[in-house]
């Protein structure tokens, strides 16, 4: 691999003279993340490579990763903290589909940057700042982009509810959200944006001074910018931080302020709706897992822990929708 | 009859075993794939201890709030189909009552220590 990322590298990067410590991260059976060294004369390159090997489809929802390293260039060259991308791979690379970018130093685990003293500083901050960044990407002009599968709140509630169906496995409370949705749809829109997808713990890079770069542009789509308001808001990201909802460093308010401040607008009811979505959404996914366990393409035991996961978004479900006397 | 020790008593042996005398001596993926293994074995664990009382009790109040007799997953997907259909919802009488319980008996198995169960466990 090493040879095949030096051989590469040396094909747009003038001066390279090799490239050391590739190190595979980590990814799934259709994706790959390796980080690397690029030796140059004026100094080593940090490079990370997100590729998916030949003859390897993405998922059907994935933006597909010379989009993504599209919208992340994009989001570069408009101030979100973004990793700058440094290569889009070529068929004579013969390294697959991918792209090569500037690896940010940091931290993604959320334990760590919910309890470390390190980020200590940057916590009460990253809220407000993580609006900033949401009203960034939400800023870009959907017409210079690459063309995105459009979605609204009535096709994502449809999208989820033929996932649940496909289990085959009765869940009376996420038919109670799936009801609770489409009866609180709060139709279309006004605004159509840049929908990040997966803005939350995991995909953030970290560091004392705050947020440094947005990862994984996978599931973007054009739609309601409320959406990653609201994901970044459901409980399953606040890991044991239930009383502060962004990502369990902050309150909505913080976030909205920031959103505002930067020039957008806030809609608090579809942040709310998006909310209940996203737990939905979430525990929809956990179920998908267990399939992946069961059914393949991956026999594995965290796989399977995660399916016992969702019952954790039942329980966050029914103190959204069904909260009891307190 | 089976004898003697009970499923429940194995696997947490086993689960010791491996939390105590095999994770020290891993390190890093392996490490991780373990600890994920030694979760899955308390799993099991909780559930060998808790299913049986929990299912009977879920049972018994589905059959009340239906008014039908069937097995648990004849009665969750009749109650999951009447959701869907609009036929019951939060302001049916014992309902939400009824989810609130079968989750909490969920997440005692599955993940006792996440934040919102104990949360609702000490504002019940």
């Amino acid at each position: 691999m090493q040879e095949a990322l030096g051989r590469c590298v040396a094909s747009w990067c003038p001066g390279a003279t090799g490239v050391a410590n590739a190190a595979r991260l980590s990814g799934g059976a259709s994706q790959e993340t390796w980080s690397f060294d690029i030796v140059h004369p004026d100094g080593v390159i940090g490079a990370i490579l997100r590729r998916a090997p030949q003859g390897h489809g993405a998922s059907p929802r994935a933006v597909g990763l010379d989009i993504e390293s599209v919208l992340m260039q994009r989001a570069f060259d408009a101030g979100v903290p973004s990793p700058r991308v440094l290569h889009v791979l070529q068929p004579g690379d013969e390294l697959g589909t991918g792209f090569m970018m500037a690896r940010v130093e940091g931290e993604t685990i959320p334990r760590k940057i919910l309890r470390d003293a390190e980020f200590a500083e940057a916590r009460p901050k990253l809220a407000r700042q993580i609006g900033g960044i949401l009203a960034g990407i939400h800023g870009l002009d959907l017409a210079q982009l690459p063309k995105l599968r459009a979605m609204t709140a009535a096709k994502e509630i449809g999208e989820l509810e033929r996932d649940y169906r496909s289990f085959e496995w009765p869940r009376p409370v996420l038919e109670l959200a799936l009801r609770w949705l489409r009866d609180h749809d709060p139709g279309p829109s006004e605004q159509m944006t840049l929908v990040h997808g997966d803005f939350r713990h995991g995909n953030l890079i970290i560091g004392p001074d705050g947020v440094r770069a947005v990862l994984d542009w996978e599931l973007a789509h054009a739609g309601d910018p409320m959406e990653d308001l609201g994901w970044v808001c459901v409980n399953s990201w606040r890991f044991g931080e239930i009383d502060k909802p962004v990502g369990g460093f902050g309150t909505r308010e913080e976030l909205f302020a920031g959103y505002q401040a930067a020039g957008r607008r806030v809609d608090p009811d579809r942040v709310k709706f998006w909310e209940v979505m996203g737990t939905l959404r979430w525990g929809v996914m956990c179920c998908g897992m267990m399939r992946h366990f069961r059914i393949g393409p991956e026999h594995s035991i965290e796989r399977a822990m995660i399916g016992r996961r969702s019952s954790e978004t039942e329980i966050d479900l029914l103190r959204l929708l069904a909260p009891r006397g307190k | 009859m089976q004898d003697e020790p009970t499923p429940e008593e194995l696997t947490k042996a086993v689960a010791d075993f491996l939390r105590n005398d095999i994770a020290p001596l891993l390190s890093g993926h392996n490490a991780f794939k373990l600890r994920v293994a030694i979760n899955a074995l308390d799993l099991v664990t909780r559930q060998l201890r808790l299913e049986e009382g929990s299912d009977a009790a879920e049972a018994a109040r589905l059959s009340q709030l239906l008014g039908q007799q069937g097995s648990l997953a004849e009665l969750n997907r009749a109650l999951a189909d009447r959701i869907a259909r609009g036929e019951a919802d939060l302001q049916t009488l014992g309902l939400s009552e009824h989810l609130w319980q079968t989750t909490m008996d969920k997440l005692a198995v599955d993940q006792p220590n996440y934040g919102s169960y104990k949360r609702e466990l000490g504002t019940k």
